[in-house]
């Protein structure tokens, strides 16, 4: 342990001498951390935090990224998931995620599964599920890390061409990926691709398992056909119930509103266009010209300047600017809803209810990011009489598992008044009852609260659509309870009237020594007269 | 036939009537609550406001209605027959009742609470009785019962209990008293009225000793009376000086009970006054005391908002104020502190030289 006075001593030698670590020595331990390097030791951040939750991210990341292909080439779903358990190794397991869609081009490959940050995804504004690009080349990371086993890739993009077949591991120093194998395969399907990856796991049923998340998957997408093989080598099918594909959500140019100030200066930059006014009009939406001059007239700027030039200099008078001028809403048919009448039949497929509703909202606009909420709710059936409701979280049709408590969208079910609509619920707690309730947030952007993508961010926007949403169902739900409670009571009120009146007449019998006659005609005119009185 | 059977008859044939002319009956009965009684000292106990409960025969009654009937029905062939049935047994018989029958005991017990009140009867009257005893006496007192079976009359002598005690049936209507007895002295506690006997305070001091053991059961209550009132004695009564002995025990011996107000008139002792211990004694005798608890401070809060009796008698309002000022409470056995006979010897004297200045 070090005393008081050493440690006195050692900073007065400091301070009466020339340091003893220079920049210099400092210089030697500064260098580029590379990403692959940076989630080796922060996996947690995107979703690998335990054995049991990478199993679930790995399988969540290879879903999203194989119904993403399929829809955007127009394609009807249909994936095979299966999870086996590798020999004679505990707490290992092969995943393997299979679906009928466009294919990867042999050039793209290496780089889709084997560095992260690269995708389609995050230049655009697009409704989609994958979001930045990091998803299924850290799952692949991770098996790598914890096997030492690459990533096994099988990809056709045509019936006439052969498949191509490519073993990766990632260099996590340069971000970069290295080919292990490399060959052309023969693989009996039309097109489609196939990703293996060996991980350290835990499988584990229940709530927050892979099969809550494939169950929930299917329900939010009618129209995919999804076979799952778990560990204990069960099949469990979930048959597609639409044949039709989601409409194609358009891609926008982001809003003026939604842009941060980083993103400004960085669009300042990377822009085509020559001066400032096309630079607000060419690559924002809603920006006419009349608006972007008003913009550049509210900054104080030269509408002809450059923008490289408003990077440097002037971005924050920009951005100020665009703040205060009055810009219409983004458009917001880019956004594709799953629908009413799919989100009930989803529903329907995996539980057993005796009632069903559901709401889509129209599409609205939190800082300049259009989106839409919608809402599904079962009651009854099967369902457990007992204990809150279970609720089940969607964001651009990905079913969020973990950090409940933290979402937008278990708040605004909090803060709704389900007593009015016949559930019962403690304040600040989730209802109770026999219902399944389904949220589904569908944006260009969802706003998560990090990068594992578990939970939803507060936005005063977002929690009004919720919460109208769940009051719409709620004033449905309340109209069947009422209806169920009417029905159960007059069964009720009509067994008791057979239970006691008589009694009323044997009471009545024995006081006034009447006879069976009289006895006989209390308890039927008692009856009648009740029995008129109830309706 | 008697008049509770009579009653029964008429109330039963009442609603006969109502349904064969299919309108739905009711019954009435007045509100058993502390809310719906009034008192006067002139009159002496607490009487029925006049609040009734109106239970009409519908879908949702149609159990209890039932269950009611059944009772009186019950309760005429006890009559009849001259039978009694505790309330446990009453709940027992229902047993036979199919689906009317009562779950559990409370339930059969607040309809036939219901029933009294409806006919404004004593439950004894009905021909239900209650486990609960009915006090312990000693003294000087005779009491003339008769032979259930021959009908021969029985002379019970209470000074000739030893160091034991004669025990107050529960049906007291048909009792007869000799006594010369000065006064009757009501004790609250078995332990206190133990030592009173032991050393036959009732022999020095001519009087008769009653034990309530706790808030005093009809039968005690009624027993007092009619002692009191036939023989023309005194009542005093010595209990906790706490807002339970106050409130509850001798306030409910003196004036009767809200949840009983039909009977009060004659289950209770008007004449009866508060001997100790009071907020005073705990001064002039320095008592050893407990403090008040909160539900000591919310019975004698409530008492002065709510009991019509505290209401109309400054005497105990500034009593109960002072108590909850001291905020302490005192016991009457507190006295041994003094010397075990203490009691006797100096506390009891001296307060009875001036009974004038018992509370009422």
């Amino acid at each position: 342990m070090t005393t008081k006075k050493a440690v006195s001593k050692r900073n007065k030698k400091q301070s009466d001498h020339a340091p003893e670590i220079t920049a210099h020595d400092l210089a030697k331990g500064q260098r580029e951390i590379s990403v692959s390097e940076f989630f080796t030791k922060n996996r947690h951040l995107l979703g690998f935090d335990n054995p049991r939750k990478a199993l679930l991210t790995t399988i969540k990341e290879g879903m999203d990224n194989s119904l993403d292909a399929c829809e955007e080439a127009k394609i009807l779903p249909d994936i095979k998931i299966k999870i086996e358990p590798v020999d004679n190794a505990e707490g290992r397991f092969r995943v393997t995620i299979e679906d009928n869609g466009p294919g990867i081009l042999k050039s793209q490959m290496p780089r889709i599964f084997g560095k992260l940050l690269y995708g389609s995804k995050f230049h655009r504004l697009k409704m989609s599920r994958g979001q930045q690009g990091i998803g299924i080349s850290a799952a692949g990371m991770y098996g790598q890390l914890t096997t030492g086993k690459p990533v096994l890739i099988t990809s056709k993009i045509s019936p006439k061409k052969p498949a191509h077949h490519y073993s990766l591991v990632i260099d996590t120093q340069r971000n970069e990926p290295k080919i292990v194998k490399d060959v052309e395969v023969k693989w009996d399907v039309k097109r489609g691709t196939k990703v293996i990856i060996e991980l350290e796991a835990k499988y584990q049923k229940g709530r927050q398992s892979v099969d809550d998340y494939i169950e929930q998957t299917a329900i939010a997408n009618p129209h995919a056909d999804i076979t799952y093989i778990n560990p204990e080598g069960e099949k469990i099918r979930y048959s597609r119930t639409s044949k039709e594909l989601p409409v194609e959500p358009k891609e926008i140019k982001p809003h003026p509103y939604g842009i941060e100030l980083g993103i400004l200066i960085k669009m300042l930059h990377d822009t085509k266009a020559k001066n400032l006014q096309s630079f607000l009009m060419k690559d924002f939406s809603r920006v006419s010209a009349k608006v972007a001059k008003e913009i550049c007239k509210k900054a104080n700027l030269y509408e002809k300047a450059r923008p490289t030039r408003i990077a440097a200099q002037e971005a924050d008078a920009l951005y100020k600017a665009i703040k205060l001028t009055k810009i219409m809403n983004p458009p917001t048919d880019c956004i594709s809803p799953i629908g009413e009448e799919l989100i009930i039949q989803g529903i329907k497929k995996q539980m057993n209810a005796d009632f069903f509703t559901s709401n889509t909202r129209t599409p609205t606009v939190y800082r300049g990011n259009p989106f839409l909420v919608e809402v599904g709710l079962a009651y009854g059936g099967d369902l457990p009489e007992e204990g809150i409701i279970r609720l089940l979280r969607f964001a651009n049709r990905v079913p969020l598992q973990y950090q409940q408590s933290a979402c937008i969208i278990t708040e605004s079910v909090m803060n709704t008044a389900w007593r009015n609509y016949g559930l019962q619920q403690s304040s600040g707690a989730l209802p109770t009852g026999p219902v399944i309730l389904m949220v589904h947030l569908a944006s260009v952007w969802v706003p998560f609260t990090s990068e594992s993508k578990e939970s939803i961010a507060h936005y005063p926007e977002i929690e009004k659509e919720i919460k109208l949403a769940l009051q719409e169902c709620g004033r449905h739900l309340s109209k069947f309870i009422r209806k169920k409670k009417k029905a159960a009571e007059e069964i009720k009120k009509k067994s008791y009237i057979k239970k006691y009146i008589p009694h009323i007449g044997i009471a009545l019998k024995e006081i006034l020594n009447l006879n069976d006659k009289q006895e006989l005609k209390i308890v039927n005119t008692l009856t009648d007269t009740l029995e008129r009185s109830r309706s | 036939m008697t008049e509770t059977v009579k009653r029964i008859k008429e109330s039963a044939s009442f609603i006969h009537n109502k349904i064969i002319k299919k309108h739905k009956p009711s019954m009435h009965f007045p509100i058993r609550a502390l809310s719906n009684v009034k008192y006067t000292v002139k009159r002496g106990y607490f009487e029925l406001k006049g609040q009734k409960k109106i239970r009409t025969l519908t879908v949702n009654t149609v159990k209890t209605f039932a269950q009611t009937l059944r009772l009186m029905s019950l309760s005429k062939e006890l009559i009849e027959k001259d039978d009694i049935a505790t309330k446990r047994e009453a709940y027992y018989v229902s047993k036979n009742w199919g689906d009317a029958r009562f779950d559990e005991q409370p339930e059969s017990d607040t309809l036939m609470d219901d029933v009294e009140a409806m006919f404004e009867v004593n439950r004894e009257q009905l021909g239900f009785i209650p486990e609960e005893k009915g006090g312990d006496v000693a003294g000087q007192l005779v009491v003339v019962d008769r032979d259930h079976d021959t009908g021969k009359q029985i002379k019970i002598d209470c000074t000739r209990f030893g160091s034991g005690a004669y025990s107050i049936p529960i049906s007291v209507e048909h009792l007869k008293f000799e006594t010369k007895a000065k006064f009757v002295l009501v004790i609250e506690t078995a332990g206190m009225f133990q030592r009173l006997v032991k050393h036959n305070y009732w022999k020095k001091s001519n009087c008769i000793l009653i034990s309530m053991g706790g808030v005093p059961t009809r039968a005690c209550r009624r027993f007092i009376r009619r002692l009191s009132e036939g023989k023309k004695i005194p009542v005093y009564v010595f209990v906790d000086g706490d807002p339970y002995g106050i409130t509850n025990i001798y306030r409910t011996l003196k004036v009767g009970s809200g949840n009983a107000a039909h009977i009060n008139k004659y289950f209770c002792v008007p004449k009866a006054r508060y001997l100790g211990i009071t907020p005073k004694d705990i001064i002039d005798y320095k008592l050893p005391t407990h403090p008040l608890k909160d539900v000591d401070i919310k019975r004698a809060k409530d008492a002065l908002k709510n009991d019509p009796f505290i209401k109309s008698h400054k005497e105990w309002q500034d009593a109960i104020n002072e108590l909850i000022d001291m905020g302490v409470r005192a016991e009457q056995q507190a006295l041994a502190k003094h010397g075990l006979n203490y009691v006797i010897e100096k506390y009891l004297p001296q307060k009875l030289k001036k009974t004038d200045s018992f509370l009422p």
